[in-house]
């Protein structure tokens, strides 16, 4: 995947219609919720992969799939899945439980991302391990705008 | 009108394997820092949790934020051990709660 | 490219090119008609194919128990009169707009509609852009999907499509832009950050990202004119549906999509 950081037009452009005067997440509140994930352990790189596009046609429904190497099971099974990100005015998108029954650690929904910008996947495993992927992703808007009026 | 569901989940299965199953719900998922015409903030309203039940045991459960857009998609995969039903449930803001159910028949 | 023919090009994007605007040589060819479904990522047209993974088909569902619901003085639901609605319905939407003997004008689907509703049903219209008009429209249309569009056989509807070309091309508002500069001139290219379409109406109503939800042509419609800062026509103004035919009829041949996903 071929990561491009944005700067300039489309990420001003994209900050004023989804955010008004309220503050946004800065990349270290990003890494603080990931602090109060992940706890004392080791937040290792690998074994996940984070599947979105690197290239957003509209910021306010993008497509992610996290999904883990893990044979799901005996003690190597997924318990839970995280997605964090630096931009949106918070850092959390979504924490799932993965119970016993899951027969895949594979996650998909859909998220707003306010601006250009970083998102994490964190998988928190039966064994106390923390494995992570990142991904930077480029998020452009409509060229045309509607009234709000509508 | 009560939210729309869309559910997918096979009808049947044989024991052992591996199923995927796609929810859908209509939701605004309004994320409060939305501002409308009159400089007025619109207020929050989205779903904060969903949870897949499988014969009354939790198999799957997420906490979203105003981070997961609007008419909330969510897929997950469960292994198919018996037959039974699954139940789901979704509850939120201004005491939005929504249940489904959806059988399946494993051998 | 020759200096003569670069100074053209840059002429005609600047809308100054000498030929007619009735010719049909600025017309996409047939073998290059491409849906907007062409020009969108992996992702969303994923988001389109999968009916379980649609948003548009909630509001299909939605449909399909509108359908079914008595209304109105009459007492009657569209499927007293229709059957259900996969083989009463197969087809239909892919002829709309269509001539209205009646009024002697083209009506779109949701005119239609609500003209059943009226003359059948005894049963008040539908605002525009209401939930249950759109459902309701979804529900009709998506019995068409994968369908041919076929508008313009029916000889009684040449002077209206003739009409909506001359609106498709006509300069308007602040940038004094037609909509035939972007979308038959510089389909492919990018604008802000996104590729320009064709501007094909085959997936309406649809779930368009920007919306977080399902809506019609006609505000899809109004949403360029406000884009290209001119004055957007009032709803029910004859210059929409006679827009809406010729976006058909310069569509046909392209499958149905509804309910289709764009940006």
């Amino acid at each position: 995947m071929f990561l491009v950081r944005a700067a300039g037009l489309a990420g001003a452009a994209a900050t004023a219609t989804l955010l008004p005067a309220a503050g946004r997440a800065t990349p270290a509140m990003m890494q603080e919720a990931i602090r109060r994930i992940v706890g004392e352990a080791a937040l290792q790189r690998g074994r996940v992969t984070l599947d979105v596009p690197a290239l957003v046609e509209n910021g306010n429904t993008v497509p992610v799939t996290v999904s883990v190497d893990s044979a799901m099971t005996g003690n190597d099974r997924v318990v839970a899945l995280h997605i964090v990100n630096e931009k949106n005015p918070q850092p959390q998108v979504i924490s799932a439980r993965l119970g016993p029954r899951i027969g895949r650690a594979r996650l998909s929904t859909r998220i707003k991302l306010a601006d250009s910008q970083q998102i994490v996947a964190i998988a928190e495993m039966q064994d106390g391990s923390f494995w992570s992927e990142s991904a930077d992703v480029v998020v452009t808007l409509a060229a045309c705008v509607e009234d709000l009026v509508r | 009108m009560t939210a729309r569901t869309l559910i997918s989940v096979p009808a049947g299965a044989k024991r052992g394997e591996v199923v995927e199953i796609k929810t859908l719900i209509s939701h605004p998922m309004e994320t409060g820092f939305r501002v409308g015409t009159n400089g007025t903030p619109i207020p929050r309203d989205i779903i904060t949790r969903f949870t897949c039940r499988f014969n009354g045991e939790e198999v799957f459960s997420a906490e979203l934020s105003p981070a997961i857009a609007a008419n909330p998609f969510i897929s997950f995969f469960v292994t198919a051990s018996e037959s039974g039903t699954f139940g789901f449930e979704w509850t939120g803001d201004n005491g939005f709660s929504v249940s489904e159910t959806a059988a399946i028949t494993v051998e | 490219m020759t200096a003569a023919a670069a100074l053209l090009a840059r002429l005609a994007w600047f809308g100054l090119t000498l030929a007619p605007l009735a010719a049909a040589a600025a017309d996409i060819p047939a073998g290059e008609r491409r849906s907007g479904y062409d020009f969108m990522g992996r992702e969303l047209r994923a988001m389109q194919d999968d009916d379980a993974a649609n948003p548009g088909m909630l509001s299909v569902l939605d449909g399909e128990a509108l359908w079914n619901r008595a209304d109105g003085d009459a007492g009657k639901s569209c499927a007293d009169c229709h059957g259900a609605a996969p083989s009463g319905m197969s087809g239909v939407a892919a002829r709309y707009p269509a001539f209205d003997p009646a009024s002697g004008r083209p009506v779109d689907l949701e005119q239609r509609i609500n003209l059943c509703r009226s003359q059948h049903q005894g049963a008040a219209p539908f605002a525009f852009e209401s939930r249950e008009l759109l459902a309701l429209t979804a529900y009709v249309a998506h019995q068409s999907k994968g369908r041919p569009i076929a508008v313009g056989d029916d000889p009684r509807t040449e002077p209206f499509i003739a009409a909506g070309r001359a609106v498709f091309e006509r300069r308007q508002g602040q940038l004094n832009l037609s909509c035939a500069q972007c979308h038959d001139d510089n389909w492919g290219r990018q604008l802000a950050g996104a590729t320009i379409p064709q501007a094909h109406p085959t997936g309406y109503p649809l779930y368009r990202l920007e919306w977080q939800g399902l809506g019609s042509l006609r505000r899809r419609l109004r949403n360029c004119l406000v884009g290209m800062r001119a004055e957007p026509y009032p709803d029910v103004a004859p210059e929409i549906v006679e827009l809406e035919l010729y976006l058909a009829w310069r569509a046909r041949g392209l499958p149905v999509e509804t309910p289709a996903v764009r940006p």
